[in-house]
This record gives structure tokens, C-alpha cells and sequence, in this order.
């Protein structure tokens, strides 16, 4: 991919729920900075457990880094806690929006940037947050419980503003939403790259929202990737086409269709 | 013979589901009851043949609590008020109405059965902790209730006089259960019939509705296990089982009395911790902590109050020792070994299943 | 009417006590969701230390105030360590058979450090006899006191919560403990957090309850009082606690004087249980708290 070294380095990692079931076997993957990198695949491929073992999330599942290393800036970072990791720059948006249904809109973002200790900062970054999700200062006092869930989407995100993270890891943003929101949400965070140069590692089942906005992929499968390139490429691609974009002369696949993607590399 | 478990091929569902898969097994069981039977009331001092009794109480009693706990999944701080149940039971109905003591155990197991059934009726609507602090209640109001049940007793306090049992069968046998050792004999034969009723009951269609319920309630509703009813017989048999061993604690006081303060919450707790510790789910556990809490601070008591001169302070404290080690020793085992001594049985026999050939 | 209108005033100032206990066992629960079964002995074993500093060292009840928060503090921050760390993640009953072994642990060790014989605190502003005139109802004045200080910790906490960061931290931890996590939010320290401040409330309990009555290991019964008020007012609600407090003390006096006459007695006792009960069919999760959702 690129030339100079990628901002995280995933290299032959693996990874262990439980200390039985394995989740990534040997998943080696590099994310340029200032890239939007998207991560496809199936269900159950482990595109949420690469986001959590990078985020140092693994731990509260019971997983653990077997095997392999994940590098961050020429930084090791497998052995460091969430809140360290965080405080490197790197914050996950998790699957399923996850904010503090009791606190507000406004409370929640105050919560993300629980690392960020200059008052001032945290209250000129909550504002640009608002400046760019309007539909957020609207209901600033409002419970986050209540939000729809487009809105609950844009809250997650907001927080994750909150530290300017240098890499921003975004789990499933379009899960539950309508085309229209995802695709609303994801040109916002293309935007947020534009303007902000921020590294976006984004999983995504949507494989077609997901090619929209990034510049290159991964498509995974049982643990490791099984192709990459620019996201033209992998459009391009006439397996990833079938099984991901639905395009192709057989029908759609169910769990079957999968195992017509040639294994490669 | 069969000896190892390694290398068995079972022909039938029967022999699948056995209670002892090997012979050894089957005979390392039956040996030890008869051996125990024939034994103990030779070998041991009335003292111990006291202390082995007070055991099988609390084998009984945990052995209930286990299929409610370990079985089912629902906590129960409540345990020692429905022995109580059925230890008050079994003695009014003797000195109010002469019911023979031996007819009123069953009797009062099943009114502590009917109460537990009454407990478990909550569980339709609150589950975990809430249900477990229901059971809470219910132990402070029954052991209220044991305190002020002058009228129905009628007794000058709140301690009830308890009789010796009779066995009176006509014309073949009158036998009055006046010493340990009488009581031993009755006490085990109730031990091993209710340790292998529970073991059967357990590896049934009901025991596997009580492990699914325990495990993922909603997954086993869904495959048509009707959770509230089964809950509410786990409450009912937990319970009866738990007078049953009430009505054994009256019997240990023959010729004297019961107190309410031998059913309150302490007696719930430390069954609760004899089941820890044991071992959750197995009925080997219940016996293994039974065993352990009742005899561990019945011979530390010996040793330590035997203690003069520089150590004699520790022999004046003594029972704060004790509830200092009853804490100690429960953290330890949830942290260290959280299946208990019934895991660490288990991994010393999983390491002689294959020896010498795997070590 | 003067019967009745005593077990309100007299009702409401032990009510505040309650309350103040209840409220370090809300803490608790509400960011690790642990039912902490030895608060009474918190309780005792905060007035234990409250008392020998004054009784046996002589130090000026003020400053041996706060000594006793300071250590309290400390035995939280320890109890979190050693004991709720290791078992992050066990299931429910083994996180109440901990609680269960500390409060018999906490129970054991207070005698032998202290002695069993029931020491008072020497008569100080905090105890002294005279009753005050409250409302044309004589109340004792430790009873202002605990009812004073019910509400100085209610108003302190709600600052707590909605101005630090560390009160921040909490609630979200409270209220989904990995998006916490993703925030960089250290949730063993929130814990720890929450465990100090609630012993230091429970030290408070006991210093005011070892002036009202002695101190001896009877202190650690007001534990048990402690799940009506809990399971009344919402086991993860602040604003409950006090409610509820307030309200099984009240309770508790009127059941006292009304109901205790036709039963013979006791029933003041055993009411809160009644009430527990009551309020577990008819509606669980108490007056303010929040119904858990159960996820497939």
C-alpha cells in the first residue's frame, strides 16, 4: 500500500476469547495516515474483535493478543489498557452506538473527553462537535436515552471528537439506520477526515457505504484478511462483488455464497 | 472390573446416565455407607458421633439449598427459616396434638415445603437480586414470626420443647431414639436417601430444566421450558428438603428445646457458604462443604481454646477467630477456587484417570 | 395526635440515619452493581475507630471525626482492591457471598481490636442530652445531627455528580461499563471511588449511631435495615434512598405504635420486611429506581 509506515500496523495477530475460541488467526493489516481504511466481511469474520484489540477494549470481553503485534505510531500498544490507549489518540466508536442513556446529549460529550484535562479544550471541542451535528444542540439537555437512533449515531461519534483523536476506529456506524442516515453519517465522517486529517479505521457490513467513503480495504474472513486494495479495486472485484455488493448473476448469498471468495495472499 | 473411567462404551441410555459409572465407583459409594454405618457408632466417642450427626444435618440441609442455588441459579438467604419451619412443625404437633415426631418430620417438611412454594411465587416477577432479597424478607419475617408465636406454641417463651422420637410399630418394634447413636442411624439413613433421591432428581428431565433455567433462562424458555413453574419447584423441593433437616436439628435437641435463634439468618448463611465452598451444582459438593464448615470450627474450637499463656488471648477471642476465618475462608475460595472443593476433587481425579500414562 | 405526630418528627430524624447508610450502599451498587451485605459492619466498624480515637486517645471529637473518614476511606479503597477487583466479572452470588464473608470478617476483627464491651462516646455537642424543641416535639439532639447530616451529604452529592469529572466518570460507569471504558474512563478508580465515599457516609452512620446508643457490635443490625430502604426507594437511586429512608423510619414508628398493641408486640420490627415485600410484587425496582433491561 503506501510508502511510508502505516499509522497502526496490525502484524500477524492473534486473538483468543476465553482462551478458546479463536477469533483472529494471523490478521495482518496497515492503516496510512490520514486514510479511511474500510474493513468488510461476514458476520462473525472478527471485523469487531481487530477495532477491540487495537482499543484495548479485548480485556473486558476475556479476550486476549496471543500471538502477533499491533503497532501504533512505531508504538507497541497490544499490552496497554483502554485508557491508555485513548490517551495516545486512538478512540473506538462501538457497534450499537453504546451512549449513557441517563446523562444528556450534553453530558455524554463532557464523558468523552474524560482524558482531555484543559477545561477550555473540552468546551471549544464540544461546540464544534454541536457546529457539526446541529441535530445535537437541539436536544443538548435532552436524556441520551431518547435519541433516535441516527442521533444516538451522531452522539457516539461526537464524543469520540471530543480528544481529536488521531485515529477514530468506527464499529458497524450504519447498523439499524436507514440509507439515508448511514449515508448521512458516514459524509460526515468523511468529512471529519477532510477536515481534520483523522485516521478512520471503519468496519462495516455495508460494504457498498462503506467503498463510498474509503480509500482503501480489507475484506476478512474467519479471522484473517483474505484481499485488499484501493476501494476501487475491491468495487471492482468480482467476488466482492457477489458476496458483499449483491451485484452478479447468482442470487444473494446466504451462508453459502461465501465460499466462492478465492483465498488470496 | 471396571475401574478407570477412560475407555467405556455405554450400550444403553440407562448406563449412560448412571449415577456411578464404574464399578469402582459403585463400590467405592455403597462401601463407604456401610462402612460408615458400621463403623462410626463402634469406633467414635459420643462426642464425635454428636459432631457426625450435626454433619448429616447440614448435608441434608445443603444438599436442598444446592438444587435451588446450584441447580436452578436462584439465590436463597432464606434457607435456615424454612428449617425452621419444619423443625417448629414436627415439635408443636408433638406437644399440642401428640403427633408421633417421626410423623410430624415428614409433616413439617412439607409445611416449609408450602412456605418455600409461597416464596418462590415472587420469582414471576423479580428475578436475581431482587428475588434474592424476597427470600431475605421472608427469613427476617419467619424468624419474626418464630419469636412471637407464643399462642400458637403455647409456651411460656419463644423456645419450644422438643420429645425423643418414637419408632412404634406394633407388636414388631418400640424403639425410643434416646442417644446420638440412635440418631445417627436415622440421621444417615435420611442422608443417603435424600443425597440419592437429589442425585437422581437432578440427572432427570426436571434437573435438566433447573441447569437450562440456571444457564440462559430466556434460551430455555424459548425451547419450551416453562421457567416460573419449574422455579417454583425448585422453591418447594429446596425447601422440603431444608425442614427436612430442620426437623433433624429438633431431633438433635431431644429432651430439650429449640430456639428461633437457631433458624435465623446465620444458619442461612452458612449453608449458602457450605454450598460455596463445596461446590455449586454437584451433589458431592454439598457433602464435601457440609463436612468442611461443620467439623473445621467445631476441632479448631479444641485446639485453640486449649491454648495458655502467650497464645491464651487467642483462646478468650475465639469466636471472633472464628468469624474472622468464616470470612477469610469464603473470599479465599471465591477468588482462588470459585467451584470449590468439589473442583478440586475433580481435577485430583482427572489426573489419575489417565495415570500413568498422561500425566 | 401527639403520639402520632412524635413518630412522625422521631420518625423522620432516624429515618434521616437510615438514609445516610443507605445512601453509601446506593453508591455502591449503582457503579459496580454490588449488593454490599456488610454495610452494617461498615457502619459498626466506622464507629469503632470513631470511638477509640475520642475514648482512648483522647483526640477532640472534631478531628477524630475526620481521622475516622479518613480511614474509612482507606479501608474502602483496600475492600475494592483486594476484594471486588479479583471478582470482577464472577457471577451475582458469589459477588454477595464476598460482601457476606467481609461483614463477618469486619465483624470478628472489631472486638478483638477494640474489646466487646459496649463503649460510649463522652459527652460532647454531638450527644448531649438535653432535647431540643422541634416543632412542639422534644427530639434528641444526636437525632438533629444525623438529620442534619442526611441532608448536607444529599446536597454534596448531587454537586458531586453533576459538577466533577470524577461524578461524571461514575454515572457513565454506572450506566454502561465498557462505553466507559472507550472513553478512557478507569473503571477499577471509579470503583474505588465510589467504595471510599461510601464508607466514609457508613463512618458517619456509625459515629452518630455509637452516640446514640454505644458501640458495640450490635451497630452492625442497621445493615439489615438497610435492603427495605433500598429496595423502597430504588436500588440505584440517590433521591430514593433518602426518600425511602425517611419513609421506613416513619413507618417503623407508626407501625410501632399502631399495630404493635393487636399483635402482641415486635411488629415494629419486622414491618420494613412487610413493606419490602409489598413493594417487591407490586413494583420492583422502588420508588425512583431504574428497571434493568434484560438483552437477549
Amino acid at each position: 500500500m503506501a510508502e511510508t509506515a502505516p499509522l497502526l500496523r496490525l502484524e500477524n495477530v492473534q486473538v483468543y476469547y476465553d482462551r478458546s475460541v479463536l477469533a483472529l488467526r494471523g490478521l495482518s493489516i496497515g492503516v496510512p495516515e490520514g486514510a479511511i481504511v474500510a474493513l468488510l466481511g461476514a458476520n462473525g469474520a472478527g471485523k469487531s474483535t481487530t477495532l477491540k484489540a487495537t482499543s484495548g477494549l479485548l480485556r473486558s470481553e476475556k479476550g486476549e493478543v496471543t500471538e502477533g503485534s499491533i503497532e501504533f505510531a512505531g508504538q507497541r500498544i497490544d499490552r496497554k489498557d483502554a485508557s491508555a490507549i485513548v490517551r495516545l489518540g486512538i478512540f473506538q466508536v462501538m457497534e450499537g452506538r453504546r451512549v449513557f442513556p441517563h446523562l444528556t446529549v450534553d453530558e455524554n460529550l463532557v464523558a468523552g473527553g474524560h482524558t482531555v484535562r484543559d477545561r477550555g479544550t473540552l468546551e471549544r471541542r464540544k461546540q464544534d462537535v454541536y457546529r457539526l451535528f446541529p441535530r445535537l444542540k437541539e436536544r443538548q439537555g435532552g436524556r441520551a436515552g431518547y435519541l433516535s437512533g441516527g442521533e444516538q449515531q451522531m452522539l457516539a461519534i461526537g464524543r469520540a471528537l471530543m480528544v481529536a483523536p488521531r485515529l477514530l476506529l468506527l464499529d458497524e456506524p450504519s447498523l439499524g439506520l436507514s440509507p439515508l442516515l448511514a449515508a448521512e453519517i458516514l459524509t460526515r465522517v468523511s468529512e471529519i477526515r477532510r477536515d481534520s486529517g483523522t485516521t478512520v479505521l471503519l468496519v462495516e457490513q455495508n460494504a457498498r457505504a462503506a467503498l463510498s467513503i474509503a480509500d482503501y480495504g480489507y475484506v476478512m474472513e474467519n479471522g484473517r484478511a483474505i484481499l485488499s486494495g484501493t476501494s476501487a479495486e475491491l468495487r471492482g472485484n468480482p467476488d466482492v462483488q457477489r458476496t458483499y455488493l449483491g451485484v452478479g448473476g447468482e442470487a444473494v448469498s446466504g451462508a453459502g455464497g461465501r465460499k466462492t471468495v478465492g483465498v488470496l495472499g | 472390573m471396571i475401574v478407570t473411567r477412560t475407555g467405556q462404551f455405554k450400550k444403553s441410555y440407562a448406563a449412560d446416565a448412571a449415577i456411578q459409572r464404574t464399578n469402582l465407583q459403585r463400590i467405592a459409594f455403597w462401601g463407604f455407607v456401610v462402612a460408615m454405618f458400621v463403623l462410626v457408632p463402634r469406633v467414635l466417642s459420643t462426642v464425635w458421633i454428636n459432631n457426625v450427626n450435626q454433619v448429616l444435618i447440614a448435608v441434608v440441609g445443603v444438599t436442598g439449598l444446592n438444587i435451588l442455588l446450584g441447580y436452578t441459579g436462584q439465590i436463597s438467604i432464606g434457607h435456615g427459616a424454612f428449617a425452621g419451619v419444619g423443625a417448629f412443625t414436627m415439635a408443636v404437633l408433638n406437644n399440642r396434638w401428640h403427633v408421633p415426631m417421626l410423623v410430624g418430620l415428614p409433616i413439617g417438611a412439607a409445611m416449609a415445603a408450602l412456605l418455600g412454594l409461597a416464596v418462590g411465587i415472587p420469582s414471576l416477577r423479580v428475578k436475581g437480586l431482587y428475588l434474592a432479597v424476597a427470600t431475605l424478607a421472608s427469613q427476617e419475617i419467619l424468624s419474626w414470626f418464630f419469636e412471637h408465636m407464643e399462642w400458637l406454641t403455647k409456651q411460656k417463651t419463644s423456645s419450644v420443647d422438643v420429645r425423643a422420637a418414637w419408632l412404634h410399630i406394633p407388636g414388631i418394634l418400640n424403639h425410643k431414639f434416646k442417644t446420638d447413636t440412635d440418631l445417627f442411624y436415622l440421621f444417615g439413613v435420611i442422608a443417603v436417601v435424600t443425597v440419592l433421591a437429589t442425585e437422581n432428581l437432578m440427572r432427570s428431565r426436571i434437573g435438566r430444566a433447573f441447569v437450562a433455567i440456571r444457564d440462559r433462562e430466556i434460551a430455555a424458555e424459548i425451547a419450551g421450558v416453562n421457567a416460573f413453574s419449574y422455579k417454583l419447584l425448585a422453591f418447594t423441593i429446596s425447601a422440603f428438603i431444608a425442614g427436612i433437616a430442620g426437623g433433624m436439628q429438633a431431633l438433635l435437641f431431644s429432651r430439650a428445646q429449640i430456639t428461633p435463634s437457631q433458624f435465623d439468618i446465620n444458619l442461612s448463611i452458612n449453608w449458602l457458604a457450605m454450598n460455596i465452598i463445596g461446590g455449586l451444582g454437584s451433589v458431592p459438593g454439598a457433602i464435601y462443604g457440609a463436612t468442611f464448615l461443620v467439623l473445621l470450627p467445631i476441632e479448631l474450637r479444641n485446639w485453640i481454646t486449649s491454648f495458655r499463656g502467650s497464645y491464651r488471648w487467642l483462646a478468650d477471642h475465639y469466636s471472633q477467630i472464628q468469624d474472622v476465618l468464616f470470612g477469610l475462608i469464603i473470599i479465599g475460595f471465591l477468588i482462588f477456587e470459585p467451584d470449590g472443593l468439589n473442583a478440586i476433587w475433580l481435577r485430583i481425579r482427572r489426573f489419575f484417570t489417565h495415570w500413568p500414562f498422561a500425566a | 395526635m401527639t403520639a402520632f405526630w412524635q413518630d412522625i418528627i422521631s420518625g423522620v430524624m432516624i429515618g434521616s440515619l437510615y438514609a445516610l447508610i443507605a445512601l453509601g450502599f446506593v453508591l455502591i451498587y449503582k457503579s459496580s452493581q454490588v449488593l454490599n451485605f456488610a454495610q452494617g459492619e461498615v457502619v459498626m466498624f466506622g464507629g469503632f475507630i470513631a470511638v477509640a480515637l475520642v475514648a482512648s486517645y483522647s483526640i477532640a471529637l472534631p478531628i477524630a471525626f475526620l481521622l475516622t473518614l479518613v480511614c474509612a476511606g482507606l479501608i474502602g479503597l483496600v475492600i475494592e482492591r483486594g476484594l471486588l477487583r479479583p471478582l470482577i466479572g464472577k457471577p451475582l452470588i458469589s459477588i454477595v457471598m464476598a460482601t457476606i464473608g467481609l461483614a463477618s470478617v469486619l465483624r470478628g476483627l472489631a472486638p478483638m481490636l477494640w474489646g466487646s464491651s459496649t463503649k460510649s462516646f463522652p459527652d460532647s455537642f454531638l450527644n448531649d442530652n438535653r432535647p431540643i424543641d422541634f416543632l412542639g416535639v422534644p427530639v434528641a439532639r444526636i437525632s438533629l445531627w444525623s438529620f442534619g447530616f442526611a441532608v448536607l451529604f444529599v446536597v454534596l452529592f448531587g454537586l458531586f455528580f453533576k459538577f466533577t469529572r470524577t461524578g461524571l466518570a461514575m454515572q457513565a460507569v454506572a450506566d454502561d461499563q465498557q462505553a466507559a471504558m472507550s472513553m478512557g474512563i478507569s473503571v477499577p478508580r471509579v470503583f474505588a471511588w465510589s467504595w471510599g465515599i461510601a464508607l466514609v457516609v457508613a463512618a458517619i452512620g456509625g459515629t452518630i449511631l455509637g452516640n446514640r446508643q454505644g458501640v458495640d457490635i450490635s451497630l452492625a443490625t442497621i445493615g439489615l435495615k438497610v435492603f427495605p430502604v433500598v429496595i423502597l426507594g430504588g436500588l440505584d437511586s440517590i433521591t430514593g434512598a433518602i426518600v425511602a429512608g425517611i419513609a421506613i423510619g416513619v413507618i417503623e414508628n407508626l407501625a410501632g405504635t399502631y399495630v404493635d398493641p393487636h399483635v402482641g408486640g415486635g411488629f415494629k420490627d419486622v414491618a420494613p420486611y412487610v413493606v419490602m415485600v409489598i413493594v417487591l410484587m407490586i413494583r420492583p425496582y422502588g420508588l425512583f429506581g431504574s428497571p434493568e433491561i434484560e438483552r437477549v
